[in-house]
C-alpha cells in the first residue's frame, strides 16, 4: 500500500474513529471548503494538504472530540492537528528521512472563494478518501 | 489508581482536549486537569499548581517542549512529577533529547486511549 494512504488510513482510524478507504479522485471530487496544510523542510520539501467541505470538516472536528458541536476556531484546530498528525507519521514511515525532515505548524484555510497553488515544481502524490460518504483530499507536493 | 491532577501543554486546544479524553477513556481518575498551551505558560502554571502528571508536546510556538522540560527541573512544583511527551515527532533523536532533558515517556501521535494508559501506568507506577 502506497506510505501516504497508509498514514492517512492510520491516523484516521485512531483519531477519527473511522475506517476510510481510497476512491477514484474523479468519481469524487472534493468541495475543498476548508484547506489545512503543513510544510515539509529538510530531506521532504514541500507541502502536504488535506482539503474537504465545511460539513464534513465539521463531522471529523466532532469525530475527534467525542461528539460535541464545535465553534469554527475548533473545527479549523481539528484538520490542522489532523494534517499535521498525518504528515509526522507519513515521514515516520520513511527510512532515514524522519530525523532530516522537519514540519511546519499548521495552517488552515476555510471560504467558499479561494485557489490554492503551491510552488513545489516536483512530484504530486494525492488520494482521496471517503470520509460518511464525503471526499477527503490529501495531496503531498515536493519541491524538486 | 488515586485520582490525579494532570497538566496538559499543547498548542492547539483541540489536542489539550483529546489528551484528557484519552486519559479518562483509559480509566485515569482526574481530580484536576491544568492546561497550558507552551512551554512558557506550563511553567508559570507549575508556580500556581501541584500536579500529579505532566503530558507535553514538543513542536510549541514561544518555547517547545524540550526546553520546557529542561526548565521545568528548577521549579518547586515540577520536581519528581512525570513529563510524558506526546507529539508527532517520532524520529530517534527527539525521542533520545526528551528522555535525556528528563522525559519520562514519549508517545507518539497519533495514539489511542491504551497507549496513554500504558505510559501513565508506568511513570507513575500504579495499576489502574
Amino acid at each position: 500500500m502506497p506510505v501516504l494512504e497508509l498514514a492517512v488510513e492510520e491516523v484516521f482510524e485512531i483519531m477519527v474513529g473511522c475506517r476510510v478507504k481510497p476512491v477514484a479522485q474523479t468519481e469524487h471530487p472534493p468541495n475543498e471548503e476548508y484547506t489545512a496544510m503543513i510544510g515539509l523542510a529538510g530531506a521532504l520539501c514541500g507541502i502536504l494538504t488535506l482539503s474537504c467541505n465545511a460539513q464534513t470538516a465539521r463531522q471529523i472536528a466532532r469525530s475527534m472530540l467525542g461528539g460535541t458541536d464545535n465553534a469554527d476556531t475548533e473545527v479549523a484546530d481539528a484538520l490542522g492537528e489532523l494534517c499535521n498528525m498525518i504528515a509526522g507519521n507519513f515521514k515516520n514511515k520513511l527510512a532515514g528521512t524522519d530525523e532530516r525532515c522537519m514540519l511546519s505548524v499548521p495552517t488552515v484555510i476555510s471560504g467558499g472563494e479561494y485557489s490554492f497553488h503551491s510552488l513545489a515544481d516536483g512530484c504530486s502524490v494525492a488520494t482521496v478518501l471517503l470520509f460518511e460518504d464525503a471526499p477527503v483530499a490529501v495531496r503531498l507536493q515536493l519541491q524538486s | 489508581m488515586d485520582k490525579i491532577r494532570a497538566l496538559i501543554v499543547d498548542d492547539s486546544s483541540v489536542m489539550r482536549k483529546i489528551v484528557e479524553r484519552s486519559l479518562r477513556q483509559a480509566g485515569v481518575e482526574l481530580e484536576k486537569v491544568v492546561e497550558a498551551s507552551n512551554g512558557a505558560e506550563a511553567l508559570v502554571a507549575l508556580q500556581h499548581n501541584v500536579v500529579d502528571l505532566i503530558l507535553c508536546d514538543i513542536n510549541m510556538p514561544v518555547m517547545d517542549g524540550l526546553e520546557f522540560v529542561r526548565q521545568s527541573a528548577t521549579v518547586e512544583n515540577a520536581k519528581g512529577v512525570p513529563i510524558v511527551m506526546i507529539t508527532t515527532e517520532g524520529s530517534e533523536s527527539h525521542v533520545v533529547q526528551a528522555l535525556s532533558a528528563g522525559a519520562r515517556g514519549y508517545i507518539r501521535k497519533p495514539f489511542t486511549p491504551e497507549q496513554v494508559k500504558e505510559h501513565v501506568v508506568s511513570v507513575l507506577g500504579k495499576k489502574l
